[in-house]
């Protein structure tokens, strides 16, 4: 964790930056899962400039925090985030999706330095998280593991198997971000299955659970400044985003769950990101 | 079987520190001393077995060595896309077993057995699949299994099976254990149904004369296709025998083995399970009775298929 106070112009920019970039991949690629990258931008911002302790020179130390991207659709999202925070060259961006580029749809671990774990199926990353915490604490590092959830992925079973099972634990090196933007593939997320009061479950299974705007750059620090819970337990950030956040036009809605830009659509969209 | 694993897992954590065992919420007092010796690296994970596996692999992805053991269907097939992403995928060194594999929990009915484990585990990339005779094995098994990188399964039995080995035979993971050499027919047994296997072995010997070899097979993937090249070439009849559905497991990793063979002077007889779930209470003998998998069909199956090959029809 930094101690100085961060410069949340900066993070805001940056995260901008991510955002046009990710339009620009998705444009080139033609690939599903845009608006979801959109959502979580700000939090993997937060996340990779200011809470994880990281160095990308050293990619596979021990005693780095994980930053797990448990919702593995937002691939774009994650590639982008590490090779502007330095961990590859982002020329490899250009690969995104290209017959035999090591970057697919999702990411596999270890496809370019820092992805920390093969996501794609939903409901894995929370307890991949949680091994690595107990591990790294079994052998004496006392590491954080930031784990990026969906809040579709709320619906699986084995996300509340290590919803009960980490408190129990005391992993408070641990932390569930969901990105609650309330859609999923198809529909509305509270259509789908009963998520709310998503916080008070949380809270209900042990966590020490913070609800705050997804996009606010201070109130995510904020967030994230308050792990480790002094009382061991592990810490449920449900980060209320917007789907497609960043471009007026994508905003909240889900046909760009699928939907990929046109040219048109990408210099509006990075105008409307402050791009040009 | 269990308590092997127990006391073997045990003496293991006492010289490898990387080594930590993951239990489903089974195992009443087996693991008492584990615990009582490396609590930090116990864990009951409850009755949550995909939060288990996945666990299990994100503490190998930190370099430790977790063990993770329930009831063979629950760790099988509850968790198989736990297992095919986070253990093969990955490619970690995580090593999950089975206890009461095949008709090991035959009185606890059909949602305790486990047939078909094999047939969809051995599908997966990166993984070993290793099915111990006996309590001996279990204990060379997991040494092997623990200087092996990379994910494994092993399907064990309950407790109270035959003792074959005097002690720990040598184990090499892909290689078969010999117990008795012979020249007619081979018998080629995994997992705990190799005192069966033996059985059958003497009343062919003595009730046709036969000269016959028997093997234990305790790796089912990957083959140990030097042992399969020789069988082959050498015996009239290869017998396969498993407690297991015949559809998946050793037996048609046999079979597939030889298709893309040329010619082999051998024939291959099969001995397994039915395509049925057992509807009855019945322990394990009789379960086996009723499958398909007794000492009377390996030795009528393994005769009917010599005479086939005697009488010169095509196999």
């Amino acid at each position: 964790m930094q101690t100085t106070t961060p410069d949340f112009t900066a993070l805001t920019r940056t995260a901008a930056e991510i955002r046009g970039t990710v339009i620009d991949m998705c444009h080139r690629a033609g690939t599903a899962h845009l608006a979801s990258c959109l959502s979580c931008i700000d939090l993997l911002t937060a996340i990779y400039w200011h809470a994880a302790r990281v160095d990308p020179s050293r990619h596979k130390a021990p005693e780095r925090d994980r930053v797990i991207l448990s919702k593995g659709h937002a691939a774009m999202a994650l590639f982008a985030t590490l090779a502007k925070r330095g961990f590859f060259d982002p020329s490899v961006l250009d690969t995104y999706c290209l017959d035999g580029s090591a970057l697919a749809e999702h990411p596999s671990l270890d496809c370019v330095p820092g992805v920390e774990a093969s996501t794609g199926s939903l409901g894995h990353g929370l307890s991949f998280g949680l091994g690595t915490v107990l591990g790294e604490r079994i052998q004496g590092r006392d590491i954080r593991a930031y784990v990026v959830m969906s809040d579709g992925e709320c619906n699986e079973g084995s996300s509340w198997e290590a919803a009960l099972y980490a408190p129990a634990q005391k992993v408070s090196g641990l932390v569930a971000l969901v990105d609650y933007n309330k859609w999923q593939a198809t529909g509305r997320s509270e259509e789908v299955t009963s998520l709310r009061p998503l916080a008070a479950k949380w809270a209900a299974f042990g966590w020490r659970t913070l609800e705050i705007d997804g996009h606010d750059m201070k109130a995510i620090v904020g967030a994230l400044d308050q792990v480790p819970d002094g009382d061991g337990r592990p810490t449920a950030i449900i980060a209320h985003t917007v789907k497609g956040k960043g471009v007026s036009f994508m905003e909240d809605d889900n046909n760009w769950h699928y939907r990929a830009p046109t040219a048109d659509e990408v210099v509006r969209a990075r105008q409307e990101l402050g791009l040009a | 079987m269990r308590n092997a694993f127990a006391a073997e897992i045990t003496a293991l954590a006492d010289v490898d520190p990387r080594v930590v065992l993951l239990s489903g919420d089974i195992g009443n007092r087996l693991f008492d001393k584990f615990k009582e010796r490396h609590p930090a690296r116990f864990f009951n994970c409850g009755v949550a077995e995909a939060n288990m596996i996945t666990m299990g692999a994100g503490m190998a992805r930190t370099g430790l060595r977790p063990v993770a053991y329930t009831i063979a269907p629950f760790i099988t097939a509850r968790v198989i896309e736990q297992i095919r992403v986070d253990l093969c995928y990955h490619n970690l060194g995580v090593t999950f077993v089975g206890v009461g594999a095949g008709l090991g929990y035959s009185e606890l009915g059909p949602t305790h057995h486990s047939c078909e484990d094999v047939a969809m585990l051995r599908a997966l990339p990166n993984l070993t699949v290793l099915a111990p005779a006996d309590a001996p094995e279990v204990r060379s098994g997991l040494r092997a299994v623990l200087a092996h990188d990379g994910p494994v399964y092993m399907r064990i039995g309950k407790k109270g099976e035959p003792v074959i080995h005097p002690e720990p035979p040598p184990f090499t993971i892909g290689r078969v254990i010999p117990l008795r050499e012979g020249e007619d027919v081979c018998l080629v047994s995994t997992g705990a149904i190799l005192k069966d296997v033996l059985e059958a072995a003497d009343r062919l010997t003595v009730e046709d004369g036969l000269s016959v070899r028997v093997v234990s097979m305790p790796t089912i993937k990957p083959l140990d296709t030097a042992f399969l090249a020789d069988a082959f070439a050498r015996h009239r009849v290869v017998t396969t025998v498993e407690e297991h559905s015949l559809i998946g497991g050793l037996g048609s990793a046999l079979a597939e083995w030889l298709v893309d063979q040329a010619p082999q002077r051998a024939a291959l007889c099969r001995v397994g399970g039915k395509d049925t779930f057992l509807k009855v209470c019945a322990e394990l003998h009789t379960a086996r009775a009723l499958l398909g998998m007794s000492v009377d069909d390996m030795v009528e199956r393994t005769r009917a298929v010599l005479a086939r090959t005697s009488a010169g029809v095509a196999r």
